[in-house]
């Protein structure tokens, strides 16, 4: 209980909300290693598992790309880029990337793929380019499981981003590493507590955005039983 | 459609099973939190454990859960067999609060340790910095204890500020004390305790009015990341131990501590009065007086470097490199 306490004293501390070492700023800075991180994963990911998706080629290839990938340390990572490339941002947000790619693919790739053949014969038997069967038919149709993919990339890398405390940068892993240097295990509960609530909130933002996308009449068929 | 009664059978399993699995779960993690408060319960086990090893007439010499202080358990043992001692070794016991246990329950006779760290070890207060008084404040701080040290070696592994030989000769750097001029443009890496800990960034501004432009934590306990942090200058600065090869291999330039900031960590015996036979302590006291703090690099090398020899292996080529023909 007592520990609970000192966490609970730490998170309600006004030392702790400001400065260059508070909590805003730390959160800030998880939050930017967490957007940047998904931003390159995004950029990478959603157009290859478009494209395999969508040729249905390469799909074997796909998973056992993910699945590797998801088997990767990424603190060892991290430590290994590090060397390579010296210490700065890019090591550790590769790292992340590489974490944050297999759901992102599994997502869009499997999303894309299981649309029914039917309905994408239909739309090129209307004359849809192969552009148009992807804009209007493929991706509205896959968008559920692709955002499905998204949000559980997104927890991950928002979880995960705390290990970038392991060298010289920001974000609220900085309380758990520096936490545990000096065995302050009340810092550590803080830093996880936050951790916890900021990736629930991101999780709920993201669900939202997943209901508001989703076509109406795919809406309608997900609630049959 | 209604669910076939296989799938039925299935949802009521699933929705016995998920309590069930939650309270699993549940008390997998108390029990994992119990065991981390608990923290005199691994050394009750590690005790009793050790206690029903040992022979009466032999000595046992243990030795903490990290490499150097296996390495020098392993060199305690080939000096005593060399001295006709019969030997039995209990590498990696764990952390000071459980080799200490053993050595008091008599469980192991004699374990390495370092002065500074067992004095604040015996008396948390204690305010002695330099070698001399260090030595000086130890035996009576573990008198009470029922623990004795042998003489010291000149071997040391403690914390100390460390440059690139390019940083050293640029601003003319042998000591901390020439550092105060150029702190403020130099950018310091270590672990991240060192933020915290009063021989820290605090330690240093106090007695050597140091204050670093600023610290970048990196947390490999001044392993191969904080080295190259130098090597690439990301800093100018690192606190390194002083046993870490990296220190001879990419020559680096340790920086005195004229007003021990850095308390001093001689490698010495740690023991109980009266536990060990005459021949051996003499055996240990002679032995100490040869041990250096550039043995204890090359040794850390041989084990934790590319080699990864074993610490008996690489004590084995030390002692006979040293006259102790009967070592082994």
């Amino acid at each position: 209980m007592n520990l609970f306490s000192e966490a609970a004293q730490f998170l309600t501390d006004p030392a702790n909300w400001s400065g260059a070492t508070g909590i805003p700023q730390r959160l800030l800075e998880h939050v930017g290693y967490s957007v940047l991180t998904m931003g390159i994963a995004l950029a990478i990911a959603v157009p290859l598992g478009l494209w395999v998706g969508h040729t249905r080629r390469g799909g074997g290839m796909i998973v056992g790309l993910a699945g590797a990938l998801r088997s990767l340390p990424t603190l060892g990572l991290l430590t290994l880029f590090t060397l390579l490339m010296g210490l700065g941002l890019m090591p550790p947000i590769l790292a992340l990337v590489l974490l944050a790619i297999p759901p992102i693919l599994s997502g869009t790739y499997s999303g894309v793929a299981a649309v029914s053949p039917a309905l994408v014969d239909a739309a090129r038997s209307m004359g849809m380019t192969e552009g148009q069967v992807l804009t209007r038919v493929e991706i509205p149709v896959a968008l559920p499981v692709i955002l499905g993919g998204i949000r559980n990339a997104a927890l991950q890398v928002l979880a995960t981003v705390t290990i970038v405390a392991y060298i010289n940068l920001g974000g609220l892993g900085r309380y758990l590493i520096d936490g545990l240097a000096v065995r302050d295990y009340a810092r550590m509960l803080a830093s996880v507590v936050l951790v916890a609530v900021l990736a629930l909130a991101a999780d709920a933002v993201l669900a939202l955005v997943q209901r508001l996308v989703t076509s109406p009449g795919l809406r309608l068929a997900g609630d049959r039983p | 459609m209604t669910p076939s009664p296989s799938t039925q059978r299935t949802r009521v399993a699933h929705r016995v099973l998920r309590p069930a699995a939650w309270a699993a779960v549940t008390a997998t993690a108390v029990f994992a939190l119990t065991a981390c408060g608990g923290g005199s319960d691994p050394l009750a086990e590690n005790s009793g454990d050790a206690a029903s090893g040992g022979s009466s007439d032999a000595v046992t010499v243990g030795s903490a859960d990290f490499p150097e202080s296996q390495v020098i358990a392993e060199l305690y043992a080939g000096v005593l067999r060399d001295a006709g001692v019969t030997v039995e070794t209990k590498p990696g016991i764990g952390a000071r609060e459980a080799y200490v246990g053993a050595v008091k329950d008599g469980s192991v006779d004699v374990v390495p340790d370092y002065s500074g760290n067992l004095l604040l070890f015996a008396d948390k207060d204690a305010t002695a910095a330099s070698a001399e008084d260090i030595m000086k404040a130890l035996p009576s701080a573990l008198e009470g204890q029922q623990l004795s040290v042998l003489d010291p070696s000149r071997a040391e592994n403690k914390d100390a500020l460390v440059v690139t030989q390019a940083t050293a000769e640029k601003y003319g750097l042998t000591s901390i004390e020439d550092l105060s001029s150029v702190c403020g443009d130099l950018v310091m890496a270590g672990p991240p305790e060192f933020q915290e800990r009063a021989y820290g960034v605090d330690g240093l501004k106090q007695k050597y009015d140091c204050s670093f432009k600023s610290f970048q934590p990196i947390n490999d306990g001044g392993g191969p990341l904080t080295v190259q942090a130098l090597t690439q200058d990301d800093a100018q600065v690192a606190d390194i131990f002083t046993t870490t090869p990296a220190i001879q291999d990419q020559h680096l330039t340790v920086l005195e501590d004229p007003k021990n900031n850095f308390i001093a960590q001689q490698v010495l015996p740690l023991t109980a009065p009266d536990r060990l036979p005459q021949n051996a302590v003499d055996a240990l006291n002679e032995f100490s007086t040869k041990l250096t703090t550039q043995d204890l690099i090359d040794l850390n090398r041989k084990v934790s470097g590319d080699q990864q020899q074993n610490p008996a292996d690489a004590a084995k080529q030390w002692l006979s490199d040293h006259g102790y023909e009967k070592a082994s």
